[in-house]
């Protein structure tokens, strides 16, 4: 310390000299590089790049998923226990998207939690819960005090209002309100109606995460311990209000068709214009308007070509599922509701993600949650909201598995529901480390799962071959996920 | 001499058992470069984070601007018009450049930000502090090399209009064209009537640019005197023993931990 070192200028340079040695304006360019309207073929050479340095997104996802499907195509075509083409049949496709909406549905709320760097594996049997309530409710002509009992029924009711209560603790004012419509709802005892039972579901899915949030946010709790405690004790609620070897039918024409029904062919086609005309208007008014004021942008031929391939898949599809799958009498054709109902929690989630405040502290959160709180972030609040929307959106989930089977079960959420929706994100490409992950990732992740439990199945595969594969192809998505933070480490310093 | 536009009076520090800062009176003056200089773990870094409202006092008054002042949080300060670039830097590297710049304080409507005002702005404010070699501000942070993050977090603070900008050794990970950089910035930061606070290892810089320079010891304040009044060799025995001749602590034996 005693020898002091002049510092080693370019230049020697007279004290005081800070105007002179200002060189800022003369650099302007050297940010100048992403405003140039890049080539196509720059483009392309950045994303291998990209690449190579492991930004590989969604990518391994969904090439693993076109491979999945020609590979069952092939197998069940050829192989003699295979059901000679039911796979790639209209009615399988359709009955595949149907069967994957309600885990999707789930996997799309998880990666909240997992931006956050958390997990939560209370969704599953949470989401139990809120179809055992809407069922109930359903079942019991709205008397749930009379399903429930007086002490189940008034611990429950206490259980909400201590939601409300610790929402307005973490200062989450939405999801107070949404607990107290929970409250109203139970209290009032309304006449069976599908809509406000889904409603009901959905509030009572805030309840449950508000716990979470509580518990995980403002006291600090790990996540993993405080919502596997959770999980188990959900899934005694779900007993309770069930009961073991119960089941409750759910014949409703309303919530049976949220995921058997089909929308009609007009119906069919006009989602595909508002849909994939969205795609194409957002995504092409975003390229003129940073081309305008010489934003960073994407060449516009390769957003030409995304937004083209968007729209002539769309047309594929909705042609195909317009066309009558039954084999019987009775013609079955249109889009599954289930599509745009994932289509709409995709476009808002994926909103919310990347355009608000909101989500852009979520992704601060999970990349560097001191950095968050230097930022002036009030991260218990982002930390307790992920949790309340996981298990708002796995109550959604639970309404279409829930409509899906017809009845409500106390398995209903419980096993591997939580464990594959976990596996839908992180094979979908969204890190479990945190910080990394997109709502798109959810669906590709979750339709790798549903293909492979289908194909499978119609290759009259034992449920141990199922379960080994599916635990195979979430390691593969596990090893990319890990190698591809390696080479991002790597590539960087 | 000027009115302060931030001060300490009397902050003490502790984090459990161990005091980290006795009794600490800190000045700064606007248009001003105040050196903060002391030995790894004086306590430079803590006292930073304490006007920064990441660590609240456990004893003591800031006045800002004359005024007694409650800094709780981030926000807090951010308020008053305090930046600060941490030692750390507090980058979120999964964010862009972008992101990271405007962290907390997003541009636009709450439901709608305006992603084209913020590219523009974090834009200019980088240029003016000519980062070189990235190659686009819409880069995630996990990309950049140290040197670039460094200007990066230096960035994030310049952009605001801000009274009072304390930088914890940003000069740590630059290269010599770089560091020459921000000791400019940090100059002209000064010369535009900014309080700054030069938080740095390196007597030639601290020598270049202070108009005054505090002395840390063992979290004791041990002398705040005029750059141009002291030597490098005063400085130095000021940092490692806590007194130098007439300055510093009058009896340095008797210090405790
Ligand atoms: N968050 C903390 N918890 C406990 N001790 C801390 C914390 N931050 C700093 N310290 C301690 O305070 C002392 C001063 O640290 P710091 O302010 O970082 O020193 P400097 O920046 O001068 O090198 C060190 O002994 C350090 O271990
Ligand atoms: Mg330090």
């Amino acid at each position: 310390m005693a020898e002091l070192k002049q510092p080693v200028t370019e230049k020697p340079l007279p004290e005081g000299s800070a105007e002179k040695a200002s060189p800022a304006s003369l650099r302007a360019e050297d940010f100048g590089i992403d405003t140039t309207a890049r080539t196509t073929r720059e483009a392309v050479r950045d994303y291998v790049r990209n690449l190579r340095n492991g930004e590989l997104g969604a990518l391994p996802a969904l090439a693993g998923l076109l491979v999945l499907f020609v590979l069952f195509w092939i197998l069940d075509t050829f192989l003699p226990q295979g059901s000679g083409g039911t796979f790639i049949s209209l009615g399988n496709l359709a009955n595949l998207l149907q069967q994957g909406a309600g885990p999707t549905i789930i996997a799309m709320g998880l990666v909240f939690v997992l931006l956050t760097g958390e997990i939560d594996l209370a969704a599953g049997t949470a989401s139990g819960v809120t179809a055992a309530v809407m069922a109930l409710h359903f079942v019991r002509d709205g008397n749930l005090l009379g399903s429930l009992g007086w002490p189940v029924f008034i611990l429950f009711a206490l259980v909400v209002v201590v939601a409300i209560v610790l929402a307005l603790v973490v200062r989450i004012w939405v999801a107070a309100v949404f607990c107290a419509i929970a409250l109203v709802l139970l209290l009032i005892g309304f006449p069976p109606n599908a809509w406000l039972e889904m409603l009901f579901a959905i509030t009572v899915g805030v309840v449950l995460g508000t716990i979470s949030g509580f518990l995980v946010a403002e006291l600090g709790m790990p996540s993993f311990v405080a919502t596997l405690a959770l999980f188990i004790a959900w899934q005694g609620v779900l007993l309770q209000f069930i009961g073991e070897g119960g089941t409750l039918g759910l014949r409703d024409p309303v919530i049976f068709a949220v995921a058997n029904g089909n929308l009609s062919t007009l119906g069919s086609w006009l989602l595909f214009v508002v849909a994939a005309g969205g795609y194409a208007f957002v995504l092409l008014n975003r390229q003129r308007s940073r081309r305008r004021l010489g934003l960073v942008a994407q060449p516009t031929g390769l957003v030409l070509a995304k937004v083209t391939a968007v729209v002539v898949l769309g047309a594929i599809a909705t042609a195909l599922l317009t066309v009558n799958r039954s084999p019987g009498a009775i013609e079955i054709s249109g889009v599954p509701y289930v599509v745009p109902i994932v289509l709409a929690l995709l476009v808002v989630g994926t909103y919310v993600l990347d355009r608000t405040k909101f989500g852009r502290h979520v992704y601060a959160v999970g990349g560097n949650r001191e950095a968050a709180r230097r930022a002036g972030i009030d991260v218990v609040r982002i930390r307790a909201a992920v949790f309340m929307i996981s298990t708002a959106m796995a109550a959604i989930g639970a309404i279409v598995y829930s409509s899906k089977v017809g009845s409500v079960s106390p398995t209903a959420g419980g096993g591997n529901t939580l464990l594959f929706a976990v596996g839908a994100a992180v094979i979908g490409g969204t890190s479990l480390f945190g910080g990394r992950g997109r709502i798109s990732n959810a669906v590709i992740g979750g339709a790798v799962l549903a293909t492979v439990q289908n194909g499978l199945g119609l290759l009259k595969q034992p449920s141990a071959v199922v379960f080994i594969v599916t635990g195979l192809v979430l390691l593969l998505a596990a090893a990319v996920d890990v190698a591809s933070r390696r080479r991002s480490a790597t590539a960087t310093r | 001499m000027t009115q302060p536009i931030l001060a300490l009076r009397g902050v003490n520090k502790s984090f459990g058992a161990v005091q980290v800062l006795h009794d600490v009176d800190f000045t700064v003056r606007a248009g001003e470069v105040t050196a903060l200089v002391g030995d790894n773990g004086a306590g430079k870094s803590t006292l930073v984070k304490c006007v920064a409202g990441i660590h609240p006092v456990d004893r003591g008054e800031i006045f800002f601007d004359g005024e007694p002042v409650h800094i709780t949080s981030p926000t807090d300060a951010a308020k008053l018009g305090i930046e600060v670039v941490y030692q750390d830097l507090a980058l979120a590297d999964n964010l862009d450049i972008v992101q990271n710049m405007f962290l907390g304080r997003e541009r636009g409507n709450p439901w709608m930000l305006d992603e084209a005002e913020m590219e523009q702005a974090a834009r200019r404010t980088l240029a003016s502090l000519s980062v070189r070699t990235v190659t686009s501000v819409r880069m995630p942070v996990s990309a950049l090399s140290g040197g670039q993050r460094q200007t990066v977090a230096i960035a994030k603070a310049v952009l605001w209009d801000s009274k009072v900008i304390m930088l914890d050794e940003p000069t740590a990970a630059l290269g010599v064209a770089q560091t020459r950089q921000v000791l400019d910035l940090v100059r002209r930061l000064a010369e535009q009537g900014l309080g700054v606070v030069l938080i740095s290892h390196n007597m030639a810089d601290v020598f270049e640019v202070s108009d005054r320079i505090a002395t840390l010891y063992l979290g004791r304040m041990v002398a705040d005197v005029a750059t141009k009044d002291v030597t490098h060799s005063q400085v130095v025995e000021l940092i490692t023993a806590g007194r130098s001749g007439e300055l510093g602590l009058a009896r340095p034996e008797a210090v405790t931990i």
